[in-house]
């Protein structure tokens, strides 16, 4: 499973550059599917609350970047659609921040 | 009018306006904006009903399946990235590749509905329902919302991988194939943090 992996990540970074500047998905997914198995075990190895929960909100952070920036080719976006697409998330972080200063 | 007429032409000569980018996938963007706050609104909910009655909320792992959803993470991450391979096939003019990319997404995207439903029938079965408190209207409420986004992506991309069957698109025009992808990747982006919010903390 693990030189399964390997292989397509080696695959995808010969295809990459093959394919004029498409982005190394197969490592991208590879990303993806290690940092959803680190999730769900800092979850439960016990760390302390604080720790926990700060880790995980910045992996799940990171992977919706990395989603954002590279399956949703947004990286490769103008300029102005990436301003007009950024738009929501500052109504979307006051209302998620605003809300937490509550407690 | 000899300057209105220079304006027409100066028009006529530049060939992207606005944004730069198809009038489809501004927007499907503009729609995706506007997901953001329905499911920020659903977000911003569960914070104030979480923290409001933090003591009698349970632990990770202690009613949900939590090993049964991540294999359902999984899942929707490797349809994500057969999802963006049937675009990049179909760049390259590789029309036979982003058919099967195509249909591997639809079957794997129904994959994740069928677990999902697997999941709720447990649930349900050991008497986990959404009147279950404040614990189960907000669960069944923010994973319910997602999985009729996914029902929907499944149906969308199974109209597109017909389309695709049927000659659709090209390597020149396959606009309907970015733009279902755009949608399907957002799922896919919002699942990550629910299965994180909803799930793990």
């Amino acid at each position: 499973m693990l030189a399964g992996g390997a292989e397509a990540v080696a695959e995808a970074a010969v295809a990459a550059e093959t394919e004029h500047q498409q982005p190394r998905y197969m490592a991208i997914w590879a990303t993806l599917a290690v940092l959803t198995a680190i999730e769900v075990g800092v979850a439960f190895l016990g760390f302390s609350r604080s720790v926990t929960v700060l880790a995980l909100l910045g992996m799940a952070v990171w992977k919706a970047l990395l989603v954002a920036f590279y399956f949703m080719h947004l990286k490769y976006e103008p300029k102005a659609l990436r301003i007009m697409v950024a738009a929501p998330l500052i109504p979307a972080a006051l209302l998620v921040l605003v809300v937490l200063l509550e407690y | 009018m000899t300057s209105h007429a220079a304006t027409v032409d100066s028009t006529a000569q530049r060939p992207e306006r606005g944004l730069g980018v198809y009038d489809k996938k501004v927007g499907m963007w503009v729609f995706l904006c506007s997901e953001v706050m329905f499911f920020t609104g659903l977000i911003g909910s569960y914070i104030i009903l979480r923290f409001g009655a933090s003591d009698v909320w349970p632990m990770p792992g202690e009613v949900l399946n939590v090993p049964v959803t991540a294999v359902n993470t999984f899942l929707l991450i490797c349809s994500s990235v057969t999802m963006v391979k049937a675009f990049a096939a179909a760049e390259v003019g590789d029309l036979k590749g982003m058919r099967l990319y195509l249909l591997a997404t639809a079957v794997i995207g129904a994959g994740f509905v069928g677990v999902q439903v697997f999941e709720y029938n447990q649930l349900i079965h050991h008497g986990f329902l959404p009147s279950s408190g404040l614990y189960g209207a907000t669960f069944f409420t923010m994973t319910g919302f997602h999985g009729l986004h996914v029902t929907v992506g499944v149906i969308c991309i199974a109209w597109v991988t017909a389309k695709a069957y049927r000659g659709g698109y090209t390597q020149e025009d396959h606009e309907g194939v970015e733009v279902i992808g755009l949608y399907w990747h957002f799922v896919d982006l919002v699942w990550i943090i629910l299965f994180t919010v909803v799930y793990l903390i």
